[in-house]
């Protein structure tokens, strides 16, 4: 399954990361490179192999469903490139 | 290199309680030592202040016979670790100064036991490289040298601040994380001790996160024993991370009998790969002679989907990390690169903050896990996963432990292999399995090569079975007697 330039482009566009057409050019070879080896996985017989979902056995822990933390709204602005009364700031996305 | 900054942790402890030393005294060698090696580029962020007033407090608690497990000591925190106040990055330019309001639990606990902190520590950018390379802040250089040949060699990576500073005798020990060999690899090319502990025994709260179900903390040291101590106070339950696994957190350090007479060694033949050096061959089998002289019984075990872990790996990764890195977008924390609307300020922020690994591993993460191809990778990968952790549970029926190299290779030099990121995911060849299936797993150092550098081997222990791991370890180590020191603190 190799991807070409439109593939790296759609996949960056899904990223959020904008790339120059210089660096398309690269990541296709070396997207591909990696791609090509993992490749070898899909010769592995999997048929009835239950995908791992937690490395350690362990039940999922349940806890009371009641608040138990935040109510500090200027430290989780704290570190915000721009805020205004405890919201952050990004350009208009509304028309 | 003083007198006090080549203690080993424990024997700096036995000083602080016998009141041979105080706790200012050694924070202050150690801060004389940092300065003596910036070169390295190990410290990003040192942090003097804080360590006085912290050596000075455990200096009171001392001085009336009290105080925890880690009084006094001073140790260097991977910049991968929130700590509260102080700029906390993951060697990254998107988290600009960011200043954590919380503490990652790790490192609350190590405060809560007395250490103190000497400074943050340099890594691969978001903790994605062997090599420290990838670091924002610059490659961390290793203070070991081939003989007769001065060029800089790496110092293993992800964790490569934190196993030179260790080397370096710049800090007594320090945090690391290990989510591929993160810990392991760079203590192998370092001659220092990595404990990479089993998945869930340390909180991964405040720890900024790479790849979630692979990604653990532990301690990168000059002793076993050292690693007993640190791993002591960094582990426990936590109600804040939802794969903790409530187990009681044992005194590790007890666990060092020196006695492993009848325990079963395994040495899976999958680990004997075609073009290993011969002298990686020679110290594995010299590491199998000295267990079995210590009364260990070696079986010669298989691991058959040994191969398939490196490429699972380079899916289960990158795919977790594209999801965990989605958070940096300019917006609530970090730099913020404008754009004419939201999405392009997200591309611009993402693109300028991001180095050149982290995006290739964003965006394969991101292809593996798009639409019509979650099943064909992603979930193949898990299942391959399951595999390899079935292998394992199939020869812990009959093994107690696994001995195998740590790594393919000796420590190599800056800029050999960074332009390749295929080769340089190799390194990880004999690490990255343990990590697939949730190991704990120990590199000491056991040898030198021709050149005059360090090499390690690795112990595989069985889930939450760190003392029996840290206990062969330990035989080991005193069987090696790895003396030697780096070229730099050699002068």
């Amino acid at each position: 399954m190799a991807i070409d330039q439109a593939t790296v482009r759609k996949v960056a566009n899904l990223a959020r990361i904008r790339v120059t057409d210089e660096q398309v050019a690269n990541l296709e070879g070396e997207l591909n490179q990696i791609l090509q080896f993992v490749e070898q996985l899909s010769e592995v017989d999997t048929d009835g192999v239950p995908p791992l979902t937690s490395a350690v056995e362990m039940t999922q822990p349940l806890r009371a469903d009641i608040v138990n933390d935040g109510g500090y709204p200027e430290q989780i602005v704290k570190n915000a490139p721009a805020s205004d009364d405890g919201f952050f700031l990004v350009p208009k996305v509304i028309e | 290199m003083s007198e006090l900054t080549n203690l080993s942790l424990s024997d700096a402890r036995a000083k602080l309680r016998n009141k041979d030393i105080s706790a200012v005294e050694l924070t202050k060698a150690h801060i004389d030592a940092m300065g003596q090696i910036e070169g390295l580029n190990a410290y990003i962020l040192p942090t003097h202040e804080k360590a006085l007033s912290m050596a000075a407090d455990s200096d009171e608690k001392l001085a009336k016979g009290e105080g925890g497990i880690l009084e006094g000591l001073p140790v260097g925190i991977k910049d991968l670790f929130c700590t509260k106040d102080v700029r906390t990055t993951a060697s990254s330019k998107i988290l600009g100064e960011f200043l954590p309001t919380y503490e990652s639990t790790v490192t609350a606990n190590m405060w809560a036991d007395g250490a103190v902190m000497l400074g943050k520590l340099n890594c691969d950018e978001f903790a994605m490289g062997s090599s420290n390379e990838t670091s924002f802040f610059g490659n961390v250089v290793n203070p070991w040298q081939r003989n007769g040949d001065e060029a800089a060699l790496v110092p293993g990576g992800s964790s490569g601040g934190s196993s030179a500073a260790v080397a370096a005798r710049a800090c007594l020990a320090a945090t690391a994380t290990d989510t591929g060999g993160s810990i392991r690899q760079p203590a192998a090319f370092t001659g220092t001790v990595g404990l990479k502990p089993t998945y869930g025994r340390c909180s991964r709260w405040g720890v900024v996160a790479f790849a979630s179900s692979l990604d653990q903390a532990g301690p990168i040291t000059r002793s076993v024993r050292d690693a007993a101590i640190m791993l002591e106070s960094m582990a426990s339950y936590d109600v804040k991370d939802s794969t903790s696994v409530n187990v009681g957190v044992p005194a590790y350090e007890k666990a060092l009998t020196g006695d492993i007479r009848g325990l079963k060694i395994g040495i899976p033949k999958e680990y004997k790969m075609d073009g290993m050096p011969e002298e990686i061959i020679k110290l594995w089998q010299q590491g199998i002679d000295w267990l079995k002289q210590a009364g260990a019984e070696i079986v010669d075990v298989s691991l058959p989907n040994t191969k398939l872990a490196l490429p699972a790996y380079y899916i289960v990764a990158p795919a977790e990390a594209s999801s965990n890195l989605a958070r940096y977008d300019g917006v609530r924390y970090g730099i913020r690169v404008a754009g004419d609307n939201i999405d392009e300020q997200y591309a611009n922020s993402r693109a300028e903050g991001f180095g050149a690994e982290v995006q290739r591993r964003i965006l394969i993460g991101t292809y593996v896990l798009s639409a019509g191809y979650y099943d064909a990778y992603y979930v193949k990968a898990q299942k391959v996963r399951t595999l390899i952790k079935r292998d394992f549970d199939a020869v812990y029926r009959k093994v107690d432990l696994l001995l195998t190299p740590t790594t393919p290779s000796e420590a190599f030099g800056i800029g050999e292999n960074i332009n390749d990121p295929l080769s340089m995911y190799l390194n990880d060849i004999f690490t990255v399995t343990v990590n697939m299936a949730g190991l704990p797993g120990i590199s000491i150092p056991a040898g030198i090569s021709a050149n005059g550098l360090p090499l390690g081997l690795q112990l595989i222990g069985q889930p939450f079975g760190e003392e029996t791991l840290l206990k062969a370890a330990d035989v080991m180590e005193s069987a090696a007697e790895f003396t030697a020191l780096p070229q730099l603190m050699a002068k």
